[in-house]
């Protein structure tokens, strides 16, 4: 059953042309910013031999670059996820849902899915770039792979997020500002906490992108990895509830 | 409880409503109702717009939540076992819930598997139901561009997909051209043999061409309910229209017997309203011939079912 929704989410994505647009903006300005960064690690070189440890390609090149890919994501997935609930229930489709044998929880679960699936391809477009390196360069995969790993985590985060606002409104255009903002809050969370330190840790817990911190760097922390699960999960739940919620109030 | 349930099944009770109640805000939009539905009939939903059809119909195929009530669907209480309660129900909304950027085959295949059915057994589906509500030259056409009819067509195809006993069609011949409205009809009418249906509408002449049974709402209640022939039963005649070639004074007409009123239609025509149930038709043959006042048509004139629906809709109050 999740199966089958998560597949007609994807047709559904791929038949629209926004889709297709999206990923080609940000593949296109990606590639620019990755053009950028090669060109300032060729004119750095020479000076980082003998710097201890001597810092590479994928330091300088990639996770620059996936650091503005999660950037990318954040602008991308809102636009992804609006349509979700809320264009079904402006145009009337959610009827077939919740009428149909379903329980609200596949229905949450499957287009989740769908939009995970469209979301780690274009990670893994992203992911093409770097790796196309590895042909002239000594490219750390261990790193780019963490570095992929986190900014799925991420967009996986992002997605459950965009996939609740959209449950709470009709009008898919409110579905994203709406993400957009609450993504936004968590992203600079941080900055709060970044003056002299008299900032309770807690707002750099919550900020999304520094636990991409650590997997830019090659590391695997799993209480990054529990942090992105926990925010998808709470995200989800809450759109599981709030989709009995559309059945009370009508 | 299961032992009365199991006895209801011998009997085809099908849907049994009690007390369904629905409120938004302050207003009863649905208020108290009960009904059955059984195997072989068809329940036609008759009321004004805001009566509470279309909510009570939503309620019926657990898409909104009732405030009270009960909903027993083939046995199985839907509030309960929603999941199972719904596997017996197949239900067209008012507006359609088809994805213009799929195909009619992928809207169909998409709805048969949400429904539980098999890969093969979805495939095989479409193509009897395609067959059936004659969608088959439409198959692979986007239901962006599809007309209006077809689109309403292949609601109807969605909704009786997996073969469910109780199908539920909200207004499911508006925006359809007469042709089109026949075909459905007769759809209905053959799928209620087998099957229990229940439609709304607000137009009477749909209940009369295609319902065995009518309910009347009127503000979220239940006003009349029964078999439709009751119902035609009510249609008795209250005036008479006459036409004479050389016509006496007024007064006259007025004096005959059980004439409560005469309405002068112009050209030698009148209509004589009487008390329902004593036509004066002898009184005026006997008078035209005595006075010669060449006696050239005499009709009774029914009240016809529209004007008995506009009484129930508007006045009268439950008559079960």
């Amino acid at each position: 059953m999740i199966f089958t929704i998560a597949a007609r989410e994807l047709r559904g994505l791929f038949l629209s042309p926004l889709a297709w647009t999206l990923l080609a903006i940000t593949q296109g300005l990606l590639a620019w910013i990755f053009l950028i960064l090669i060109d300032e690690f060729r004119s750095l070189e020479g000076r980082l031999v003998g710097l201890d440890p001597m810092p590479g390609v994928t330091d300088l090149v990639v996770a620059p670059l996936l650091r503005v890919a999660a950037w990318a994501l954040l602008l991308l997935t809102p636009l992804l996820t609006m349509r979700l609930f809320s264009e079904e229930r402006r145009v009337g489709t959610l009827d077939l849902l919740l009428s149909a044998p379903v329980a609200p929880v596949a229905i949450v679960l499957g287009k989740y899915l769908g939009v995970i699936v469209f979301l780690l391809g274009a990670v893994a477009l992203i992911g093409l770039m770097p790796l196309s390196l590895g042909v002239g360069a000594a490219l750390d995969f261990g790193k780019l792979g963490s570095g992929l790993l986190g900014l799925s985590l991420l967009a996986a985060s992002v997605a459950a997020a965009g996939l609740y606002l959209s449950t709470l409104t009709a009008q898919p255009a409110v579905a994203a500002t709406a993400t957009f903002g609450l993504l936004l809050a968590f992203w600079i969370v941080d900055l709060a906490g970044s003056g002299q330190g008299t900032v309770s840790p807690v707002f750099h817990y919550l900020s999304l992108p520094r636990h991409l911190d650590a997997f830019l760097l090659g590391l695997i922390h799993s209480a990054d990895v529990a942090f992105y699960l926990l925010f998808s999960a709470a995200f989800l739940g809450l759109a599981t509830r709030r989709l009995d919620n559309i059945r009370l109030q009508g | 409880m299961l032992v009365e349930n199991a006895a209801l099944m011998t009997d085809g009770l099908l849907v049994r409503v009690e007390g369904l109640t629905r409120r938004y805000g302050e207003v009863r939009a649905v208020d108290a109702i009960a009904f059955t539905l059984v195997r072989g009939q068809i329940l036609g939903f008759l009321g004004p717009n805001g009566a509470g059809k279309s909510t009570t119909m939503r309620m019926l195929a657990g898409v909104l939540a009732p405030d009270g009530g009960r909903i027993i669907i083939d046995g199985v209480d839907l509030l309960d076992e929603p999941l199972r309660a719904r596997q017996a129900i197949g239900y067209l909304p008012e507006q359609p819930p088809l994805y213009r950027e799929l195909t009619v085959d992928e809207q169909l295949s998409y709805s048969a598997r949400l429904h539980g059915l098999s890969r093969v057994a979805s495939r095989q589906a479409v193509v009897r139901i395609k067959q059936r509500c004659g969608l088959a030259e439409v198959g692979r056409r986007l239901i962006g561009n599809l007309s209006k009819g077809y689109r309403q067509r292949l609601g109807i195809a969605q909704a009786l997909l997996h073969d469910p006993p109780v199908i539920i069609l909200d207004e499911p011949t508006v925006g359809l051209d007469p042709i089109q409205i026949r075909e459905i009809r007769g759809l209905i009418r053959e799928l209620g043999q087998d099957r229990g249906v229940i439609l709304s509408t607000h137009r009477l002449s749909e209940v009369q061409a295609t319902c065995t049974h009518v309910q009347i709402m009127r503000d979220g209640r239940l006003v009349y309910a029964g078999a439709l022939a009751d119902l035609e039963q009510r249609r008795r005649s209250t005036s008479l229209r006459v036409g004479l070639q050389t016509p006496p004074a007024v007064a006259l007409l007025r004096a005959l017997p059980a004439v409560e009123q005469v309405e002068d239609l112009g050209q030698g025509r009148f209509r004589l309203r009487h008390a329902a149930g004593a036509a004066p038709t002898r009184a005026v043959l006997e008078q035209a011939r005595v006075n010669g006042w060449e006696l050239w048509e005499l009709t009774p004139e029914h009240a016809d079912l529209e004007s008995i629906f506009i009484d129930l809709a508007l006045e009268r109050e439950v008559e079960q």
